[in-house]
């Protein structure tokens, strides 16, 4: 327990170092931080490995969905802001503790380029 | 749904969250608790049938289900079992003299040792009986293990979990609360407690599997499983479901996993034991 705690405390600094190198380099905020691809982010998102949001939200093109979380339609209406589509993706218990959605950013289960892709993607639905 | 949700923040707050030993619940408290939620979260299913997993609450696999059991998929591993129990060790003694009331033993077990101070389970016990008698031990998640706990099982059909956590050692408390703290830990990359599944989520789909309740969860082992393709034992199913959250399995009969059996199985008090079971 303790070591797993070790081992996330450090997969979360390396992740925060990184986002500190990223926010420095020259140029480079939030305004115009690199955007996704929707088409390669539905390739993720429909990945089991990656993605496999399917496993849990019924979703376009997927065969048998599960229902777990809420169907991912309309989503510009139900998020005007994307970043706060985004943070559910990243990390859904900062929004409800309780959550059984993987923190897909917070525990690197996507890259930041998978996850700008997927974000990309879901918005468009 | 409302309600579920209400009912569900209930159990994760007193059976979850009090661990943390502001308001420390007793196991009996916790136990009514487990059971209620599931039997009001599933009213039209009678309280023995939750024995029968998934198929308790989903009626379109449950024929299929109904149709295997009538050539149940593990009778050779009872017969295996059988001649296992029969056949003396090479010393000529044999599983008989380690238990003498056998092979109708299996309500026994998980048990507190108090002298040990551990938690001693039935698959545990038959390894350290082996080892007494000069025989090698059995690899803990199927085969021969699997076999001899069948026939052992099979046998003990009918009888009523009924763990006890003794209440003149503390270190049996503990070994529950380990146990219970276990069971609502989040782990593994994908941050799944076991409670997110089986008490969150029973009867919603994970893609195409409809989750089963926990309660129950303990009656039927070991099982056959079709996507194993042949008998597993419980911790081996422990080991799967912390592997597809990315976490690292314990250790089969380790301290982590016997605490978690003793936890989950102490949940299931008075319900009928119904192993060996088949299951997808
Ligand atoms: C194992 C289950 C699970 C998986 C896998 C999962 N989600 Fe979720 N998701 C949920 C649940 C449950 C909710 C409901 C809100 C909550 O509890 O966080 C949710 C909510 C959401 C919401 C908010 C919907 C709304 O109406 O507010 C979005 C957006 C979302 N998920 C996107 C995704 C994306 C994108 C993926 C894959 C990269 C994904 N989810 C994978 C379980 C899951
Ligand atoms: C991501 C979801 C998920 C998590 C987390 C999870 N399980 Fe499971 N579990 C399943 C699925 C899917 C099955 C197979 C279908 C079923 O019976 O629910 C299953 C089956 C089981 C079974 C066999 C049920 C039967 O009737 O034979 C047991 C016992 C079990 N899980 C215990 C646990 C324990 C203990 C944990 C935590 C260590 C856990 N599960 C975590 C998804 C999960």
């Amino acid at each position: 327990m303790i070591a797993l705690k070790t081992t996330l405390a450090g997969a979360v600094g390396t992740a925060l170092i990184a986002a500190c190198v990223l926010a420095l380099a020259p140029g480079l905020n939030a305004a115009d931080a690199p955007t996704g691809n929707p088409e390669a982010g539905k390739e993720i998102a429909n990945d089991r490995k990656l993605g496999n949001c399917m496993a849990c939200h019924v979703m376009p093109d997927i065969e048998s969905p599960g229902n777990i979380g809420p169907p991912l339609i309309g989503m510009q209406a139900r998020y005007p802001d994307k970043e706060k589509l985004r943070a559910q993706i990243w990390d859904a218990t900062v929004a409800n503790p309780d959550s059984s959605m993987p923190p897909f950013g917070k525990h690197g289960i996507l890259t930041e380029q998978q996850l700008n892709d997927v974000l990309e993607y879901i918005w468009s639905l | 749904m409302n309600k579920i949700i209400m009912l569900t923040a209930a159990l994760v707050m007193v059976l979850g969250l009090t661990w943390g030993g502001v308001a420390l619940a007793t196991p009996q408290a916790d136990q009514a608790i487990w059971q209620s939620y599931y039997q009001k979260r599933f009213p039209n299913v009678p309280k023995e049938d939750f024995i029968n997993g998934v198929y308790a609450i989903d009626p379109v696999s449950r024929e299929s289900w109904e149709a295997i059991e009538e050539f149940p998929p593990y009778e050779m591993a009872i017969s295996q079992g059988e001649k296992m129990w029969n056949t003396p060790f090479a010393n000529g003694k044999t599983y008989r003299d380690c238990f003498p009331n056998g092979p109708a033993i299996a309500g026994k077990y998980p048990y507190w040792d108090k002298e040990r101070g551990m938690v001693v389970t039935l698959p545990l016990a038959i390894n350290e009986c082996r080892e007494a008698n000069g025989e090698g031990p059995l690899k803990y998640k199927k085969g021969p293990i699997a076999d001899i706990l069948s026939y052992l099982r099979y046998q003990s059909r009918g009888q009523l979990t009924k763990v006890e956590i003794p209440e003149d050692d503390p270190k049996a408390l503990e070994a529950y609360e380990k146990g219970k703290q276990f069971y609502f830990a989040r782990r593994g990359q994908l941050n799944f407690s076991c409670a997110n599944c089986h008490v969150q989520n029973p009867g919603n789909l994970l893609r195409s599997d409809i989750l089963s309740p926990a309660l129950g969860h303990t009656t039927h082992f070991p099982v056959y499983r079709s996507k194993w393709g042949e008998i597993g034992t419980l911790h081996r199913r422990f080991s799967g479901c912390n592997k597809q959250v990315r976490a690292k399995p314990f250790k089969v009969q380790g301290e982590e996993y016997r605490n978690l059996e003793y936890f989950l199985t102490y949940m299931q008090n008075g319900l009928p034991l119904n192993g060996p079971g088949a299951r997808k």
